[in-house]
């Protein structure tokens, strides 16, 4: 398709049109992410000091307690998020695809949280949660003396308060994709399963959810990136406290760069970061390129 | 959840199914109320949010949360625009909201050109070694920002960019670029090729094929990247505490500041109000453009 669209004389104005983006994937993704991986290997403090040190900032990094809270917090959070997420959206969607009535308000209602500041929605619950002010003090109001519920002041639970703000500010969103989704399988599908006896649920979770596996992804990846990133919420929310139990890698790393005056360290925590991310990435690549092969063998 | 299958019915394309619900089942009954409740605790935050800001302090302190306001005072929205103090600041959060606008507005404008030109460039004229700038653009929408902030900040020491209002725009535009070229590309390529072919048949270059033919085109997409980064750019808040400079903190670092400076109780009513102000923007947005939004989200959404 694009051999089809190559020209044979070399387009100029094309290659000036596009200098930004050349600037842009060169420049900061090959060598700033270059330069981050160098300095995690240096002892720069807030300017850059080019002198290699070896491993020292990682073995640093991995016997900080800090780092290893926010290493379990991430997975943790990521886990309960995500599941919580999917769960609650696919069911949002499905209740949502059975000729109801006012789906468009509903669908308002579901969504609005997304278009606001993740800062907005950590303050917003950070006063649902206040005991002092919230839930609790509603419920006290209301004459339950015993009703006790704020996550956010006990770090042993400061995380599940995080979990509920995601899913109140992304919920919606995987709800409108996956209800896209089930919008486009196909019609016959659905006579089949209803000819074959196959109950409802049965048919949402076994048929219609591996069909499809577009919008799930779609989810999947929308998901992973935003917790990978989470930084805004916990500044708004919780401060990363109370004493680092909510502490997540994105603000170690900010931290590192500013407060604390120790960018090498920073980037030795970013750098891991990226792992992961590059490990799926390569993965993902390595399986297409396989996938391509058995399709052109075939 | 198994009731629901009472409610099966044949399935036409593109509707929800389920039969047309001649009486009022179990299962309706049950449907409905997850519906209405899963409503509620979305819409119990803002309710709250609201009828607090309209509540003077001592009204707050005495009833209930979720009372609607006796005496209904606009007051704390006054007092959250123009008075409410970070540190010992007393300006309130308008400052915050023009230095927003002053980003917002010309990072919008740049990016979105620069991405569609970019987009139109890939997908018409596609030169040896576009494909490898163009991959490197679309892994840039996976790595986490923490990665390349330190080497973005010396970046821009270097040109003396940093801390300036230039700059936080020319960072709304690095970050912006990777989702926006890859919604333009795809929008591009979904063309008739024939269109393009007519317009170099008719002797129309490059930069004439771009502004007379393709802009005028994709008005539909450009509104959705325009969803996409205003509401984007708006609620940052990352990239304005780092780059933008102390004269120049968005919006939304404002916020944050105002409701942190506390003494003695917390301004409840002031700082909802400041809150409800620092989403407007974003919120009406959303409201106005409805599905226009989704497109815009499930579209950033899908990357390569």
């Amino acid at each position: 398709m694009m051999a089809e669209r190559t020209r044979k004389k070399l387009p100029i104005a094309a290659i000036i049109a596009t200098i930004p983006l050349m600037i842009e994937s060169v420049g900061v993704y090959i060598f700033g992410i270059g330069l981050s991986v160098y300095f995690s290997f240096t002892n720069t403090v807030v300017f850059p000091d080019y002198k290699f040190i070896g491993f020292h900032q990682y073995e640093r990094l991995w016997s900080t307690d800090i780092w290893l809270t926010a290493v379990k917090n991430i997975w943790l959070f990521g886990f309960l998020s995500i599941a919580a997420n999917l769960v609650f959206g696919y069911l949002l969607a499905v209740f949502m695809d059975q000729r109801i009535k006012q789906e468009d308000l509903l669908r308002t209602i579901f969504l609005y949280p997304f278009a606001m500041s993740l800062i907005v929605t950590g303050l917003v619950w950070q006063w649902v949660l206040d005991p002092n002010y919230g839930l609790t003090a509603t419920m006290h109001g209301l004459g339950w003396s015993n009703f006790y519920f704020s996550p956010l002041n006990d770090a042993n639970t400061a995380l599940y308060g995080l979990v509920v703000a995601g899913i109140w500010q992304g919920a919606g969103v995987t709800m409108a994709i996956l209800l896209a989704g089930l919008r486009g399988v196909d019609a016959e599908i659905w006579k089949a399963a209803r000819v074959d006896g196959i109950p409802a649920w049965r048919t949402y979770l076994f048929i219609a959810l591996p069909m499809m596996r577009g919008a799930v992804a779609t989810v999947l990846v929308l998901q992973c990136i935003g917790v990978l990133r989470i930084y805004d919420l916990i500044i708004s929310m919780t401060g990363a406290g109370p004493g680092n139990s909510t502490m997540m890698p994105a603000v170690y790393v900010l931290q590192m760069l500013t407060d604390r005056q120790n960018a090498a360290q920073g980037m030795a925590a970013a750098t891991t970061m990226l792992l992961p991310v590059v490990v799926v990435l390569l993965g993902i690549g390595i399986y297409r390129l396989f996938a391509g092969r058995k399709a052109a063998a075939a | 959840m198994s009731t629901l299958a009472m409610d099966i019915g044949i399935r036409a394309a593109d509707e929800p199914w389920g039969g047309r619900p001649k009486r009022l089942t179990a299962g309706r009954v049950g449907l409905y109320a997850f519906l209405i409740i899963s409503a509620i605790f979305f819409l119990i935050p803002l309710y709250v949010m609201v009828i607090t800001s309209l509540k003077a302090m001592p009204e707050i302190l005495s009833s209930n949360v979720l009372a609607l306001p006796e005496k209904p005072t606009v007051q704390p929205w006054i007092d959250a625009w123009l008075h409410a103090c970070t540190g010992r600041d007393c300006t309130g959060l308008h400052p915050g909201f023009f230095n927003s606008v002053k980003i917002t507005v010309p990072a919008v404008i740049v990016s979105i050109f620069i991405s569609s030109l970019t987009g139109y460039a890939l997908s018409f004229w596609h030169y040896r070694g576009a494909g490898f700038f163009f991959g490197l653009l679309v892994f840039g929408a996976f790595v986490p920002y923490q990665v390349v902030i330190y080497p973005i900040i010396l970046g821009l020491r270097t040109v003396h960019l940093f801390s300036t209002l230039p700059g936080i725009i020319a960072v709304h535009t690095i970050f912006g670029m990777p989702v926006l070229v890859l919604l333009f590309r795809n929008f591009y390529a979904g063309l008739p090729i024939e269109l393009f072919k007519a317009a170099r048949v008719d002797g129309a270059g490059f930069w004439q094929t771009f502004f007379r033919i393709m802009l005028p085109m994709s008005v539909p997409i450009t509104v959705v990247a325009l969803i996409l980064q205003v509401t984007g750019i708006w609620n940052d808040f990352l990239f304005g505490v780092i780059y933008a400079g102390r004269a120049n903190w968005p919006m939304t670092v404002q916020l944050l500041n105002i409701v942190h400076t506390t003494q003695g109780i917390p301004q409840y009513d002031v700082n909802m109000a400041a809150t409800i102000e620092a989403a407007a923007v974003p919120l009406i947005i959303y409201f106005v453009s409805g599905r226009w939004f989704v497109r815009g989200i499930a579209a950033g959404a899908v990357k390569g």
